[in-house]
């Protein structure tokens, strides 16, 4: 997984909302992508899916993210523990047939803009 | 920055923070996130093994047993690149294990106390202030119970000055609102510091 630590002596970010993709290249290892509760998984388009080759429930977690899901939400919809679904999809995302994005975390620490667009999410509400 | 995705018809994946929800059994903490979440509470469950506490195991091998910890949580789209996602911690004292893993990364934390038992949220508290997360302290009335002033809960709490007390309703929305700005506000605060 990428580490995020592209924040300046100031705090300040260059990219202050978007946070890289975790990167899962299958290399023949049986790789381990370190995924979160709430890491953010969407199914790839354009990809050709070969059935045959996949569990019915990661069929399933394709389905389901066609729109942005997060770890515990596919968990939840599927009704699968959450350790299930992180194999599956970590196979899925070294397939190169789902693609994630990791969470904030305290490498990664949310600057002002972050919290400020939060604030005003809230607010909206 | 490294990206595969090089497909531009690829919609965006947005990045997603997580605020905690803590306090006793009972306390609100689900009514508090449906109150303010866009979808319906989910509920995800994962299966821990625990050591048994079993005293009659003979065979001299720790035996295990599985546990399923059910976690309660909602859902805010802040914006196309952010979600907030609002987790309910689990409040019996046997899953803490569960709270180190839940805590990681998180923004802050709202605990709640319930004023029928204020002793149920020491734990969460002590937790929070030991893992240097920020927190507020959410007090949800309950009806026919002793009704607090948010300076008799500070003092009950032994709350460090700094830390916000919000007197609300977990079951309102603007309430429930006007606790996650507060927090949010108070991590904005921190981070200034």
């Amino acid at each position: 997984m990428q580490e995020h630590s592209e924040y300046g002596p100031d705090g300040a970010s260059e990219e202050p909302l978007v946070r890289p993709y975790v990167i899962a290249q299958g290399r023949g290892r049986s790789d381990t992508v370190q995924l979160d509760m709430i890491s953010v998984v969407i199914a790839a388009k354009r990809v050709e899916v070969d059935e045959m080759a996949l569990e019915p429930e990661q069929l399933r977690i394709l389905d389901l993210c066609r729109r942005p899901q997060s770890v515990a939400e596919v968990s939840a919809h599927l009704d699968i523990p959450v350790g299930v679904v992180k194999a599956l999809l970590s196979d899925l995302l070294n397939r190169g047939l789902a693609l994630a994005r990791a969470p904030y975390t305290s490498k990664s620490p949310v600057n002002r803009d972050v919290l400020q667009a939060v604030l005003d999410g809230i607010q909206k509400l | 920055m490294a990206s595969r995705n090089s497909d531009p018809t690829q919609e965006p994946v947005p990045s997603a923070l997580k605020i905690l929800i803590a306090g006793g059994f009972g306390a609100g903490k689900t009514t508090m996130v449906g109150s303010v979440s866009e979808i319906n509470p989910l509920s995800t469950e994962e299966l821990m093994t625990e050591a048994s506490r079993g005293v009659d195991d003979l065979s001299g091998v720790e035996a295990k047993s599985t546990t399923t910890v059910a976690l309660d949580f909602g859902r805010i789209t802040i914006n196309p690149q952010l979600v907030l996602y609002l987790f309910g911690t689990p409040g019996q004292d046997r899953f803490w294990f569960m709270w180190e893993e839940l805590s990681e990364g998180a923004l802050g934390a709202i605990v709640i106390a319930d004023t029928r038992r204020l002793e149920t949220c020491f734990a969460a508290v002590d937790f929070f202030e030991r893992r240097g997360l920020p927190f507020v302290v959410a007090v949800n009335h309950f009806e026919g119970s002793h009704r607090y002033e948010q300076e008799e809960v500070r003092s009950a709490l032994s709350l460090d000055p700094s830390v916000p007390v919000v007197i609300g309703d977990a079951r309102e929305r603007e309430s429930s609102k006007a606790v996650l700005l507060c927090l949010i506000n108070h991590v904005v605060s921190n981070v200034a510091a």
